[in-house]
Parts: C-alpha cells; structure tokens; sequence
C-alpha cells in the first residue's frame, strides 16, 4: 500500500511538471503557469498532514529544481515547496475540510511558494529579480493556481485519500 | 485501472467499514467527500519531527550554496543532466501531443489558402530581412579585405532544425526553452541558436534528446554585438521579460560612437568552437538611443527581430561535419 501510495504521488508530481513545462505555457498570462507541482504538494499535505507534506514538498521542490528548461539555483523550489507542504499540512485537521477551506489553504500556499521561491532569488542575488517584478508573478501565479485548483486540486485529494491507510472513524 | 480494484480484504479493519459510498453512515454532504478520519489527535501525531525540518531546510540550503560556488563546474549538474535524460522525452512526447491542441484555434480564425499565403510571405519577408540585415555589415566589412573572407564564411554554416517543446515559468524569473534536438543530432551546450528571423539564444545544457537554450532577452544573457553601420562593439543584455515590449540594452565599448535608430545589431560572435554566438547572426534594430553624463558608455534599447514569445522552429549552427540523427541544412541550403 504505501509502495502504490509513494509510486502514485511520484506520477502525480512527474506529470505535473511535464504538463507545466509543455502544456501549460499554451494557456498561460504573459508566461505566468499555474504551478501544478505546487498543487500536488498541496493535496498531499491536505490528506496526509504537515510531516508528509514537508517531505513530498521537499521531493517535488528538487523535481522541479533540476527538470529542464530549469536554469535557477538547484534548491529553491525544494525549500518554496516544503514551506507550502508545512503550510498546507497545518490547516485545521479536527474535521474534513470543506471546498472553500481547500481552496484557500491552495491561494495561502501559492502565495507561500511563489514568495519563498521570490525572495531566496532576491537573497542569492539573482540578477533578474527585483521586487516589483516578484510581486507581480506572485499576484498572477495566486490568480493562476486558483483557476485550476479546483480542477486538479480536489480530484488529486480523492484519489490520494483512496490509498490512505483506514482509520477508525472518530 | 489498479485505483477502481477493490481492497483486499486483508488490510487492516478495512472490513468493518460500510462498504460503498452511498452507504456510508457518517456522510455530511457539504463536506469535502474524504475517507479520512479527522479527528482530534491527527495535528500533533502529524506534525512533522522539528529535526526533520531542520534537516530538510539545511540540505536545500546547502544545495543551493553548492550550486551556487559551483558555478559552471556545479556538482549540481551531473543530477541535472540525469533528470533532464528522463523528463525530456517526456516533455517531447507531450508537446508533440499538446502542438496541434494549441493550433486548434488557428483554424478557426484563419482560412486555410489565407494561412498558406501568410506562411510563405513570412517565409519570404524572413528571407528578405535576413539579407537586409547581413547587408549592411557586408557593405561595411567589404571595405577591408580580411573582412571579405570572414564575410563569405559567414554565410556557411550547417543548421540543425528543433522545436520548441517547453517553456520555462515567468515565476523562476529565467527566460529558458526546450528544443527536441539533443546530444545524438549533434546539439552541444554553447551552440547558437536561431530562428529564419535571427538570433535566438544559445544552448546551455544538452540531455541526449534534449537541450535548454537560455534566450537573449534572460538577464542572465550577454551577447557581444556590432552594429551593422558602423562596426561599433558592444555588450547585449536581456531584461528578462518577454511581454513588455521586448528589449534588449546594447551598451557599446567606445564613448563617441553614437549608433542611430534603425540601425541593425549583429553578433560580434567568437571562433569556431571558441564561445558560445556565431558571427553576423542578425539580432535587432536600434530603437531607442541613451546618454547619461555619469555613464562613460553609450545605451541603446534593441528591438530584436524573433518573437521570443512565439517561439517555435529554430535552428542550432553546428559545426561542419556533425553527425547528427536528423536532417541537417548544409551550407549551400541543401538538406542532408
């Protein structure tokens, strides 16, 4: 079970990044992708808590970081990603989360990534980074990761939450 | 698919679980239908380990201090490399899947007869500007007799054609693409790439099916440039935006050169196999010309003539000879 569990979430993680990478790019505003990497973390974090989603954000952060056409710091997504896995992992977990919860805990996780991922560039001095211009990708990737979070996010936590080990119900 | 086969019924209390949806008694219909149990407990006995994330937060820093010391010697590379062996097929596989999806809207806005005679008038406006742009420098460097060989190598080389198969995130702040040319139709890092327009980039890292080319217009990107006219040297940089009115900054060497708008930029380029940008390769105009008193050099903004935003079929110089898997354009317009 957790073999099939970590295999699942391992294609869930590559297919997004091909399909950001490839598909995406189609569709997307002014070169800003919805980051369905990010996503996945999210979903992962939601059904399974923080410490899985640290780990799964961490894993899929360094995916990211070294697929082409990456040409930025190897360890930037890694780190933007755990943050938004602790992020999401946190979300109130005494009861089942609602829709609207869901997405939320998606925009503050966009937000989270995207602006960690922003100002470790500012940190390290990537010369292309100014603050403005990570405000402004920030602001767009939120806008573009709720667009398709409904569609990726809650089918992803359906079928992660199908190969949840059972517990009893509370 | 393994996801709809039923649980054995070996796992755990799996059995004494309502079996079905509809049939499950604690169901709430405005909650988010998961299986999972959330009750109270769940945060402390998931929270992750502090040591965890300590350890995690320091293996991405260190990694980043690696990659970043390492420079082009990176032991960040080699890992690299291996992912791009394995999601670069991927990433090919899809965008031969997703390039007649995205030309879907093509058909509905453009007749077809319309769209052949577009093809071949931007074909043949791509040709015309390509020898309008090659002619001034031509005109310029027919004038010294060592120029005239170095002009008539110009025009020789052997193109290996690519597509454009992904696109770097505007997120990451880098202006990157994937072509589907690697390392087995002879695509080495450093190599210029090009489109029937001019200047596009060059290649920066290669898998055996891939390579990532680092566009112009990346800030990262610096080109040495001539301007057609006058011969005057100087340094191209990108701004890293593609959607703004795409620009480059040519800051030229000498003070008193004063390039004039219209005027076409070329690459200064380096010997063969010595750097990365062929010689003559046509990149832009002059459109705006700045002059600061603090500033002992002269700017320029470039208009490039690629659409780097519209990237698509794009050629890589490589040199004389290469072995390649695929078709190559010789020097004389002939395919091979």
């Amino acid at each position: 079970m957790t073999a099939l569990r970590t295999g699942v979430t391992a294609l869930a993680v590559l297919l997004a990044i091909v399909l950001q990478a490839a598909l995406l790019p189609h569709v997307g505003w002014r070169g800003v992708v919805p980051n369905l990497c990010l996503l996945v973390v999210v979903a992962g974090a939601l059904t399974r808590g923080a410490h899985f989603g640290v780990v799964l954000g961490f894993c899929a952060g360094l995916a990211l970081d070294l697929a082409p056409p990456a040409d930025h710091l190897a360890g930037r997504w890694a780190l933007a990603l755990m943050a938004v896995g602790l992020v999401a992992g946190l979300v109130r977990r005494d009861e089942r989360p609602t829709i609207p919860v869901v997405l939320v805990t998606a925009a503050v996780a966009s937000f989270v990534g995207a602006s960690v991922f922003g100002l470790l560039g500012v940190v390290t001095g990537d010369p292309g980074v100014a603050v403005t211009d990570v405000l402004l990708a920030v602001v767009a990737g939120v806008a573009g990761d709720l667009i398709v979070a409904p569609l990726v996010l809650l089918p992803l936590m359906v079928l992660l939450t199908r190969f949840e080990p059972q517990r009893r119900l509370a | 698919m393994a996801l709809r086969t039923p649980l054995p019924p070996s796992l755990g209390d799996l059995g004494n679980r309502p079996s079905g949806r509809r049939t499950r008694p604690h169901w709430d219909r405005r909650r988010w239908p998961l299986a999972v149990s959330w009750g109270p407990g769940d945060a402390a006995e998931r929270r992750p380990p502090r040591l965890l994330v300590v350890a995690l937060v320091v293996a991405g820093l260190s990694l980043m201090t690696l990659d970043q010391v390492g420079g082009d010697d990176s032991p960040v590379d080699p890992v690299r490399s291996v992912v791009g062996e394995v999601v670069g097929p991927l990433e090919v596989a899809a965008g031969t899947v997703v390039r007649p999806l995205a030309a879907i809207p093509d058909f509905f806005t453009t007749r077809g007869s319309l769209r052949d005679d577009v093809a071949a008038l931007e074909a043949e406006n791509a040709a015309l500007r390509d020898e309008l742009a090659t002619s001034d420098l031509d005109r310029s460097r027919l004038e010294q007799y060592d120029g005239l060989v170095a002009a008539a190598r110009d025009q020789q080389g052997s193109i290996v054609p690519a597509r454009v198969v992904a696109h770097g995130a505007a997120q990451t702040f880098t202006r990157t693409v994937t072509i589907d040319a690697g390392l087995t139709s002879g695509v080495r890092p450093d190599m210029t790439v090009v489109a029937a327009e001019g200047l596009v980039g060059r290649v920066i890292a290669a898998t055996s099916t891939t390579a990532t080319v680092l566009l112009i217009v990346d800030s990262d990107s610096t080109v040495g440039a001539r301007v057609g006219r006058s011969s005057e040297v100087g340094f191209l940089s990108g701004n890293g935006s593609l959607t703004d009115p795409t620009r480059l900054d040519l800051e030229l060497v000498d003070a008193s050169a004063v390039p004039a708008e219209g005027d076409v930029v070329l690459t200064w380029g380096s010997a063969e196999g010595q750097g990365p940008y062929r010689a003559g390769v046509p990149i832009g105009t002059v459109t705006q010309l700045f002059s600061t008193p603090r500033d002992t050099t002269q700017r320029a903004i470039i208009d490039p003539f690629v659409d780097l935003s519209r990237l698509d079929v794009v050629g890589v110089y490589v040199p004389e000879g290469t072995a390649s898997d695929r078709a190559v354009i010789g020097p004389d317009g002939e395919v091979r």
